[in-house]
């Protein structure tokens, strides 16, 4: 086959490169340049974005004896990734970028780009399985590696784009058996550190970068009650379920601690109460994308009179962070979107609501990725539009 | 769908099948002469500087070679300085003109220099205004890419006190559009004001004689011509005011110090010598390949669109003088980028360019193309193809074979690009 490797200049996509090359695929790396100014992207460990990342990738392009290119996708990735980034925030959502970067470039912009040159796979250093079943079809499941498994951040990709991706590092069960593998091929870039946190935040300091791209603006932070027990720079920088950083001067008159249990961006208000007013236990999602829609089984007609019909309810497992753990629940697949009180729109875009059957989960932030699994198979995935304790 | 295998690692020359090889004005292979002459002189020991007969030999290897490349290129041997390459000779041109003119006249801050230049001239002068309160003018070009004279004219009108020096190319690196250099030296010379040329891409490819173009200061390379790389000289007219940017030992009359590279000196000479010997009978043999790639790319991808001059104008006024290097063809291809034409040619093995600059291997569109009023979208698809000494009709041909699955593939890339920019993907 012909593969692209998409190549950040890390240890993992190098040594996922050059397992694809060991497979006997024609390989051509690709580095993705994602910010025009390059200032603006962090230097030094982080792994994606800078010139000696684009630096080391060549290299170990080089070392593996395969052509390389730096495609530029600085626009399509502010006007996609950034954009949204900065848009859920402002209307008081958790945004995931790793997951809109991965459905909008990687498994977008680069993948129609790849196809559309020619190629029948693009390769990434993504930890994941991809299980070929009988027929051909394909299932994603978590990598062995719990501690690197990315399969929440890549389920946003779907069926069809899955039969076009390739995770060479899908069987490695650590991250060390993957830096001797590179080591063991010359690539230098086997010691580089890890990245972590966001690639387009400098110094991982989100608040700072919000700031600087939406403005200040002031308003107040008021307790469940309505009354105003601190001040802030801007709603926006405040994420559901958040404890550090809220400055208030006075503590709470019972004497806990405080957590946001709300961001309303029409008042500019950040809402804080007890730790019991995060837990919730059912969540609804937007924008659902189904590995195989089967598994969500034969649709219900309960409330086709108020709204769409919808599916019945299965047993799976809910995560909603990138290293958050699942959690036992029940997911049916809707039409619509979902609301409260089983209300389902009538706009067409799909949904799933779950429940929870064990304990209740913490701070679930509208904007947050939800990922249904069952086992280690990726089910489905879509975005939380609203979680309440039913 | 599949398609035949690209090949990997036979398309970049270098180890199996050679493919065809269409980037000579990025470097050229070293002549076999120009080979010899380095690595004979590589195996003897002398510094070009030393009074014992070792280093006499040197200086004599040196100084014939001076000789001998003043001689190719209509100079005097004094008037050569050897550097680097043409980066080097064009930051010494622009900075030491700029300061020697500057110390003889504090009010001499103007540097003019055409917009299509190399960034070798651009960014010195940049510098310049950056770091020593010089005050840049772009000259503006034509369509073609050729220099407007009315706007040095009446740049220099209004300003000819104040210009310390002006610089125009003498052939275009990426569109080979021959610059008006004569007219350029007349206009400047009225106002007494001295003209650096960077003919790094002209020279073995159309006549370039140093005194009768009447130029200041001229920028010659070795591996655009059959030579080695890193070697080049400015030549440089002895009542020219140039202050050294390299200081040290006072080698080449104080102007650029650093030992002598004897081999790459003596290879150098002798590729300029054998470029010029030859270019009369070379210019001719790849005008006539040139001419049937451009037939060839018109009749295969009838959209694309040719850059800088037709092949078969002649410049202004002089007959028999092409227009544009008889080595040179660039076309834009509407709906491609330029990435993707040089990747989907590269696994084709046809090696090609998009003629302009990468930041850190990204591609940026061309400062050349934009000059000349080339929307930055029709930019984005550019390519350069290069012809050389070891051209050959089959490197044509195989370009011609391959450029309608590329073009087709590279267009669909773009569309898919240009639907994903625009957010219409559901």
């Amino acid at each position: 086959m012909r593969v692209l490797a998409a190549m950040s200049g890390g240890v993992d996509s190098a040594v996922a490169a050059a397992l694809a090359v060991e497979a006997g695929h024609d390989v051509v790396g690709v580095h993705m340049a994602l910010s025009r100014n390059r200032d603006q992207f962090r230097t030094g460990s982080r792994g994606c974005c800078s010139i000696e990342d684009a630096g080391d990738a060549r290299r170990a392009a080089d070392v593996l004896g395969i052509p390389y290119y730096v495609w530029d996708l600085s626009e399509r990735f502010e006007e996609t990734v950034v954009a949204d980034f900065l848009s859920e925030y402002e209307s008081g959502r958790t945004p995931n970028p790793c997951v809109r970067c991965n459905e909008h470039i990687k498994f977008e912009a680069l993948l129609d780009k790849a196809t559309a040159l020619g190629f029948d796979a693009v390769a990434t250093g993504h930890y994941a399985r991809v299980v070929t079943r009988g027929d051909g079809s394909r299932e994603l499941h978590r990598s062995p590696n719990a501690e690197k498994d990315q399969s929440y951040v890549l389920a946003v990709m779907g069926p069809d784009r899955l039969a076009r991706a390739m995770f060479p590092l899908g069987g490695f069960a650590t991250k060390a058996e993957v830096r001797a593998e590179a080591e063991r091929r010359g690539l230098s870039v086997s010691a580089k550190p890890d990245s972590y946190d966001i690639c387009f935040v400098a110094d991982g300091d989100t608040r700072g970068f919000l700031r600087d791209r939406l403005g200040s603006r002031p308003g107040e932070v008021r307790d469940v009650e309505g009354n105003v027990v601190g001040e802030h720079d801007g709603a926006y920088a405040y994420t559901v379920g958040q404890r550090k950083g809220l400055g208030l001067g006075r503590p709470a008159a019972d004497g806990r601690a405080r957590y946001v249990v709300d961001v309303q961006t029409s008042t500019n208000t950040v809402v804080v109460g007890p730790a019991e007013l995060l837990s919730v236990d059912r969540v609804a999602a937007e924008k659902a994308v189904w590995f195989d829609s089967s598994l969500v089984g034969p649709v219900e007609t309960t409330h086709v009179e108020t709204s769409p019909a919808a599916t019945t309810w299965r047993d799976v497992e809910l995560q909603i962070r990138a290293h958050g753990s699942p959690v036992p629940a029940q997911v049916r697949a809707t039409p619509g979107t979902p609301g409260r009180d089983g209300v389902v729109a009538h706009d067409g875009v799909p949904g799933l609501e779950l429940r929870l059957t064990g304990a209740p989960l913490r701070g679930v932030a509208a904007g947050q990725s939800a990922v249904v699994y069952r086992g280690t198979q990726v089910l489905g995935q879509a975005t939380v539009a609203d979680a309440w304790r039913g | 769908m599949t398609t035949p295998s690209p090949g990997v690692g036979g398309s970049d020359g270098r180890d199996g099948e050679p493919g065809a090889y269409l980037d000579h004005a990025a470097t050229t292979p070293l002549s076999s002469a120009a080979l010899a002459a380095f690595v004979a002189e590589a195996g003897r020991t002398g510094n070009a500087s030393s009074l014992h007969s070792a280093g006499r030999a040197a200086r004599r290897a040196v100084e014939e070679s001076r000789e001998q490349l003043a001689a190719s290129l209509g100079a005097r041997p004094s008037e050569v300085v050897f550097t680097a390459g043409g980066t080097e000779s064009d930051n010494l041109a622009i900075k030491g003109i700029f300061w020697g003119r500057r110390r003889q006249d504090p009010r001499r801050i103007r540097v003019l220099v055409s917009a299509v230049e190399h960034h070798a001239v651009l960014d010195p002068a940049f510098w310049l205004a950056g770091h020593a309160g010089a005050e840049i003018t772009l000259l503006p070009v034509d369509g073609d890419g050729r220099l407007d004279l009315a706007a040095l004219r009446a740049e220099l009108a209004a300003h000819a006190d104040e210009v310390a020096l002006v610089s125009v190319m003498w052939a275009n690196n990426e569109v080979g559009t021959l610059q008006p250099v004569r007219d350029v030296v007349r206009l400047a010379h009225q106002h007494g004001i001295p003209v650096h040329t960077d003919a790094v891409q002209a020279v073995g490819q159309v006549e370039v004689d140093f005194a009768a173009s009447g130029v200041d200061a001229m920028t010659v390379t070795g591996h655009k011509l059959g030579g080695p790389v890193g070697v080049g000289a400015l030549l440089a007219r002895r009542d020219l005011p140039l202050e050294a940017v390299l200081h040290g030992g006072g080698q080449e009359r104080g102007v650029r110090s650093g030992t002598l590279d004897t081999p790459a000196i003596r290879a150098f000479a002798v590729a300029v010598a054998e470029a010029v010997e030859s270019r009369p009978r070379r210019a001719a043999a790849l005008a006539t390949l040139r001419d049937a790639l451009v037939a060839g790319v018109r009749r295969v991808a009838p959209e694309a669109v040719l850059r800088g001059p037709e092949p078969a104008a002649i410049a202004d006024g002089r007959a028999g003088t092409p227009a544009r290097l008889p080595g040179n063809a660039h076309f834009t291809f509407p709906g491609a980028e330029g990435d993707s034409l040089l990747y989907l040619l590269d696994s084709a093995g046809v090696q090609a360019s998009t003629g302009s600059a990468c930041q850190a291997g990204v591609p940026q569109p061309s400062h050349v193309l934009l000059a000349m009023g080339v929307p930055e979208l029709d930019a984005r698809g550019a390519l350069r193809f290069s012809l050389g000494a070891t051209s050959r009709a089959a490197d044509v041909d195989r370009l011609i074979a391959a450029l309608p699955q590329v073009v087709d593939r590279a267009r669909a890339a773009g569309l898919v690009s240009g639907r994903a920019l625009t957010g219409g993907v559901a």
